[in-house]
């Protein structure tokens, strides 16, 4: 049985992409180049053919550097933005193309925490009224004890006091405010939260209370993350399987043990060696060279192959695909397809 | 419950009491004194009919021989005319009495029909964005190519013709507020507008889409009430262009008529007897309406001043 709920595939990213235009309307298009006016849409490609499965009671973290498409993949299964290409099927319907009240029923099983507690919670509404308004907005039946019992529950859940709802958010600390932005996602009773970095905005101290408090709710009440972040200590407490993002492709894709024990991509290496360690008196890091590429201009071929040590005329002329690996990872490099790699 | 409630009250009128806001305003001295005068001219407007000595609005109650008085402390004025008498032998204190309280009317309910178009079209366009954005920006933008005393005039100078002087006396006042109220809203469209497109960012207007709820209340319960300091600026200096606007259309005689006078037409009726030495008629309404002008706008600065985010850290 148990089997059998942790192979529901609840979340299926298929050939996801988004770009951004950058000129908006027929002027912004015309540019001057060596003496003549051409026409030419540039747009960022944010996202580019991602692909992933999330399992019921799976915690699937989504790490990469600054601008490398993650937040954007997190807005895209909430449904803020709708993909360019692509699909994304939840629970076996596609849910990108949905718009006002059919996505009502989706909302009430899916939620997202932001990253910023300060931004996220109106600061004109008490704490009250901002875990109110979502059970009655999806519970037009309930009474009004109903609503005060929920509310108050939600927050003893978090480990918010019921007696400070009468307060604003500018009288909570930052922790305290993401407890609260948690305990507003969970009055609807989701069954899949998305999480786009929150704790990256907390101070040190208090980021293992908040993603103690997330394990919790996953416990009880069976949870399936998304989570995106770019700690890769906290992956390895938090994740079941990692995404590694690159320029907003999906290097590479495991469960966290395997990634962690055995990575296989280039560009995961590097992160990997990139974090601190007590025990190393002298790290031997893996020393990326040069910057990101912009996402404009996306490069022919793999998007890694500008700082990656293995690249060869192949890497350049060729874009990798994702090929499963013998131990269930995939992997898209064609150096390790090739073996090139030890 | 009611326990709760009790604290809730007692802690709004203690937050407001200890607020930034009512600390500014204790330590402005111009702003306390503004905000004096403008309370005392709103009251004795408010309270005109029991105040003024008699209703200006009544022909039988006053006497063409008692015509063009002078103020009483001039000596060769009547004790019973504070302010002298206008060229029909009415009482000027009453009639300014009267003539604010018309000018205010219409002041505050013309920003009222201002604020509610350009708030909501504001909204809209900040919100929505895309093309119905455009649409409503580009019309903001014509509406505001033409000046507001233009497109009064010519609204005011045609109704008039068309509908006759007496069926246009009768209705002014309400022509008067929808005018200067339809012409003016681009200020607030804008201004609010301007004020969407930097809340709309903000993750709690994320999250209360993701919360599903719907534009409609997105708008209202969550962009409004954020966006609401503009909105109070704008608000007090509009309510002192309008009745100055009021005042130009009634000058101008496509106004208050002359029997349900407003401080604008007031000043236009003692205008025609300023050079026979009756300078009473137009010069203390005249200053009425400065004073109050000037302390609204006096009350609009400090407003700018202690909400402006840039000047001030809450």
């Amino acid at each position: 049985m148990k089997q059998d709920m942790s192979n529901h595939v609840l979340l299926e990213l298929e050939n996801l992409s988004k770009s951004f235009d950058l000129d908006h309307g027929f002027l912004d298009t015309l540019k001057f180049k060596k003496g003549r006016i051409v026409s030419e849409k540039r747009s960022v490609h944010a996202v580019n053919n991602v692909s992933l499965k999330i399992h019921k009671g799976e915690a699937l973290c989504v790490v990469g550097e600054s601008g490398c498409g993650k937040s954007t993949v997190a807005r895209l299964v909430a449904g803020l933005i709708s993909p360019t290409k692509g699909a994304i099927h939840y629970d076996g319907q596609r849910i990108d193309a949905l718009k006002g009240k059919d996505l009502l029923p989706l909302r009430k099983r899916m939620q997202m925490i932001f990253q910023n507690p300060y931004a996220s919670l109106n600061p004109r509404m008490t704490i009250q009224q901002a875990l109110e308004e979502p059970v009655r907005h999806h519970n037009p039946s309930f009474s009004r004890d109903d609503v005060q019992d929920k509310v108050a529950n939600v927050m003893r859940s978090v480990g918010v006091d019921p007696s400070w709802a009468a307060r604003y958010p500018h009288e909570f600390s930052g922790g305290q405010r993401q407890r609260i932005a948690i305990a507003r996602a969970l009055t609807v009773d989701p069954e899949f939260v998305i999480a786009d970095e929150p704790i990256s905005a907390l101070d040190v101290s208090i980021q293992a209370q908040v993603l103690n408090l997330m394990l919790e709710a996953k416990e009880e009440r069976g949870l399936t993350y998304l989570f995106i972040t770019h700690d890769l200590s906290v992956v390895q407490h938090f994740g079941t399987r990692v995404a590694v993002l690159y320029l907003g492709s999906v290097c590479e894709y495991a469960d966290t043990a395997t990634l962690f024990s055995n990575p296989k991509h280039p560009y995961t290496r590097a992160l990997l060696s990139a974090v601190p360690q007590l025990s190393d008196d002298k790290p031997n890091h893996i020393r990326l060279k040069g910057e990101i590429p912009t996402p404009i201009n996306l490069p022919k071929g793999c998007p890694f192959q500008s700082r990656c040590s293995y690249s060869n005329p192949r890497c350049s002329a060729e874009l990798p695909v994702a090929i499963e690996q013998a131990d269930g990872s995939v992997v898209a490099c064609h150096a390790v397809e090739e073996g090139r790699i030890d | 419950m009611s326990m709760m409630s009790d604290h809730q009250s007692n802690s709004l009128f203690s937050r407001i009491m200890d607020s930034n806001i009512t600390y500014s305003f204790k330590r402005n001295p111009v702003a306390i004194i503004s905000m004096v005068i403008f309370l005392l001219i709103a009251f004795a407007a408010a309270f005109a009919p029991l105040i003024a000595p008699t209703d200006p609005y009544d022909p039988s109650l006053y006497d063409i021989l008692d015509s063009e008085l002078p103020p009483a402390w001039t000596g060769q004025g009547d004790e019973k005319f504070l302010f002298g008498t206008d060229d029909q032998g009415r009482d000027l204190w009453s009639a300014i009495l009267y003539g604010t309280r018309t000018s205010l009317i219409i002041g505050i309910c013309a920003v009222l029909v201002q604020a509610f178009l350009g708030i909501s079209i504001g909204l809209i366009s900040g919100y929505l964005g895309g093309r119905i954005d455009n649409i409503l920006m580009r019309f903001a933008d014509i509406q505001l190519s033409f000046s507001t005393l233009m497109v009064a005039i010519i609204f005011l100078a045609v109704s008039q013709a068309l509908f006759g002087s007496d069926t246009f006396n009768k209705y002014a006042l309400f022509m008067l507020v929808g005018v200067i109220g339809i012409a003016e809203w681009p200020q607030y469209a804008r201004t609010v507008r301007a004020t969407v497109l930097a809340e709309k960012k903000k993750e709690y207007v994320d999250s209360a889409r993701v919360l599903g709820f719907s534009p409609v209340r997105i708008m209202i319960r969550h962009i409004l009430p954020n966006s609401l300091s503009p909105i109070f600026v704008i608000s007090t200096v509009q309510v002192a262009n309008a009745i100055v606007s009021e005042a130009s259309l009634s000058f101008l005689g496509l106004g208050m008529p002359v029997s349900q006078p407003s401080l604008g037409s007031l000043i236009s009726s003692g205008f025609d007897y300023i050079f026979s030495g009756s300078w009473w008629i137009t010069t203390i309404p005249g200053i009425v309406l400065v004073v109050l002008v000037l302390v609204i706008n006096l009350l609009g600065d400090w407003m700018r001043d202690v909400l402006n985010p840039k000047l001030y850290k809450g």
